[in-house]
């Protein structure tokens, strides 16, 4: 009995050394991997902190309304959001290459969907960033036009227009990243068709008077000379 | 043909080289940039025509009409005009033919395209004198030749300038920013940076075309002002002409846009690649003129001074979010304060205008947000400052307009330091 109490022990023992001799290496292994990914990936902030910053990205930031969204929400510069950003999802790359040494059972497929995620995460911001630099740009365009051309509400036009390419925008960020894709293409698409319905009823019932001396003004030649009796030639 | 390095022929179509090799080397080129203007032309190509034979009979010379895709058959007006040469209306027989050369550069108007393929074939032809006439300058007279050629072709300036007697609410625009933003940075007083009847000299011409502005699209729809800034940053001999009565053209509010563009913006971008010139030129000086440098005409106007208080206060309402991209702080907040003001009480004071203009100018070359919606954001509050022109002379003399107008360039002149500030600054 006391026999093979100690064998059963030093099984254990053993089969515990051999675990520990199995999981130690790749434990260190795993460190190293973490060691190196941190710098690896210090290195990718520090230099795209500086590429960001020669481009100057905050301008353009703060041109797409980015930075606004970001001190509302209390965080830094656009440049530090995403150069710290690309520091983390960098360094949990490296730690998930390490943990996968482990070998651990059924985790090796979860962090080859997560590589498998990241260029569609990345595509996301990119469309993200340049749909809110469009949104901007678009709305300001219009916010101008409208103002020179004396149309009545241009504030109104250019939130409509910046409103409209943001729900654009943000129906092919979450169908880029597979988030309710569904969803949100039907959720658009009811939103947008609302609005074009809207839109049409209000211009039509609502301004109708409006619609046939804008028509007039377009179609008929001779009659647009408001603004020729009001204005002197600037040059 | 022997062709000088710089020839910029690229814009020119087999057919027109055709046939400006057919003429060979010239003394005069005549340019003619046209777009639907079968109604004026005719009478200004015959003008033209029966000066260059009764002033230039011994030199010779060449008309070159350059058409942006014309559908009321101007080329054919010109052309037609080629076939009565006016010798009948001449009474100097001429010594040479007087070819006529019409060319479609594009199916739609472009200034600055229109300006090259002129260039280029003056270059082509080694013209000594090259003039340039709007064909909407229906009061040309034969003697614009003299005065616009004889300068170049006989006293070696490179540039002429036209000056012209104008009603005193007429070319606002160039009364309010862009003759003294001009003069206060460049130091010449040229009374029309943007100008459309003018000569300049084969040399000026082929110095030009060398630089190759044309990628940059604010030197093709400004290229009028582009040429004339070059030519001051190049130290060209520059004079002006007085032409004259400049018909009074009417327009509409949309017109204002393109001005700016055209002359605003050509201004603003050349500030960057001239900034060593201007940043260390100071004071101004005359340049020699040609009779009268300006003269004003007093008759009625009518103008809807209500509209122009309405559009400014709204564009200073609506457009806050752009202007605080744009302009400092306390400048917005004079500009929101003199907004509430009552149309009789309302003045927008040449400094608070000089400052306005020089931190566009600055937010311009910083790029602050996308260039032409800058200038496009400057439209309601010039209509602001014409306003106050406008109450300003409402009922002062030839001499009182053109004190206000000397008070603004000195004003421009103080506020440069402002601008030099601005520009050298940190970001």
């Amino acid at each position: 009995m006391r026999e093979m109490i100690v064998n059963e022990l030093t099984q254990a023992t053993q089969e515990l050394s051999r675990g520990l001799a199995h999981i130690l290496p790749r434990i260190i292994v795993l460190v190293i991997i973490g060691f190196v990914g941190w710098i690896v990936a210090y290195i990718i902030r520090v230099s795209l902190r500086s590429v960001l910053r020669l481009v100057k990205f905050d301008k353009l930031s703060e041109n797409a309304g980015a930075s606004q969204l970001l001190a509302k929400a209390g965080l830094p510069s656009a440049t530090e959001v995403l150069s710290q950003f690309t520091f983390g999802v960098a360094w949990l790359g490296f730690l998930l290459l390490g943990v996968s040494v482990l070998g651990v059972f059924g985790l090796q497929e979860q962090i080859a969907n997560f590589f498998l995620f990241l260029p569609r995460l990345f595509v996301a911001l990119f469309i993200l960033f340049v749909g809110l630099l469009g949104a901007s740009f678009f709305s300001r365009a219009a916010l101008l036009a409208a103002v020179n051309a004396n149309l009545p509400s241009p504030r109104l036009l250019g939130t409509a227009i910046r409103s409209i390419i943001i729900v654009f925008v943000l129906s092919m960020v979450f169908e880029e990243l597979g988030v309710a894709g569904e969803t949100m293409l039907v959720a658009f698409g009811i939103a947008f068709g609302a609005l074009m319905l809207g839109l049409a009823l209000a211009f039509g019932i609502g301004g109708q008077g409006l619609a046939q001396r804008f028509l007039e003004k377009r179609l008929v030649r001779g009659k647009d000379d408001d603004g020729k009796r009001d204005e002197l030639s600037p040059l | 043909m022997k062709k000088a390095n710089t020839t910029d022929d690229s814009i020119l179509t087999d057919e027109l080289l055709r046939q400006l090799i057919n003429v060979g080397e010239v003394d005069i080129l005549i340019g003619l940039p046209t777009h639907n203007n079968a109604k004026t032309i005719g009478p200004i190509v015959a003008t033209i025509q029966t000066g260059l034979l009764a002033l230039f009979p011994r030199e010779r010379a060449v008309i070159i009409n350059a058409d942006g895709g014309s559908q009321d058959g101007t080329p054919e007006l010109v052309l037609n005009a080629a076939i009565d040469d006016g010798r009948g209306r001449s009474k100097v027989s001429a010594l040479r033919t007087l070819p006529v050369i019409s060319t479609q550069y594009a199916s739609s108007p472009a200034r600055g395209t229109a300006l090259r393929s002129i260039l280029a074939a003056a270059e082509l032809l080694r013209a000594r004198a090259c003039m340039v006439v709007s064909p909407e300058s229906t009061q040309i007279k034969t003697e614009w030749l003299t005065t616009l050629v004889r300068p170049v072709y006989a006293e070696e300036f490179d540039l002429v300038l036209p000056t012209y007697s104008r009603h005193r609410f007429d070319g606002m625009l160039l009364t309010n920013l862009l003759y003294p933003m001009t003069r206060a940075l460049y130091g010449w007083r040229i009374r029309e940076p943007y100008a459309l009847d003018f000569a300049f000299s084969g040399r000026l011409g082929s110095q030009f075309l060398a630089q190759n502005p044309w990628q940059d699209e604010t030197a093709r729809s400004g290229s009028e002002t582009y040429f004339t800034l070059n030519a001051i940053a190049g130290q060209a001999r520059i004079c002006q002409s007085f032409l004259g009565n400049r018909e009074h053209v009417e327009r509409g509010s949309s017109d204002l846009i393109p001005a700016l563009r055209q002359t605003v913006g050509a201004l603003f971008s050349s500030l960057g690649p001239h900034a060593d010139l201007w940043n260390a030129s100071t004071g101004s000086q005359s340049v020699p003129t040609t009779g009268p440098e300006v003269e004003f005409t007093l008759e009625p106007l009518r103008v809807n001074r209500k509209r122009l208080r309405e559009m400014f206060s709204a564009g200073v309402a609506e457009l806050e979010s752009v202007f605080q991209a744009i302009l400092s702080p306390a400048t917005l907040d004079e500009l929101r304060r003199i907004a509430q003001l009552e149309e009789a009480l309302f003045r927008y004071p040449a400094e608070l205008w000089v400052r306005t203009i020089y931190e566009f100018a600055a937010a311009y070359h910083k790029s602050v947000i996308s260039r032409d919606h800058i200038l496009q954001a400057l439209a309601p509050l010039f209509r602001g400052r014409a306003l106050t022109f406008l109450v300003e002379n409402r009922s002062g003399s030839a001499d009182e307009v053109e004190n206000n107008v000397e008070a603004l360039c000195l004003a421009f002149e103080r506020g440069k330091p402002y601008l030099l500030e601005l520009w050298n600054g940190r970001e």
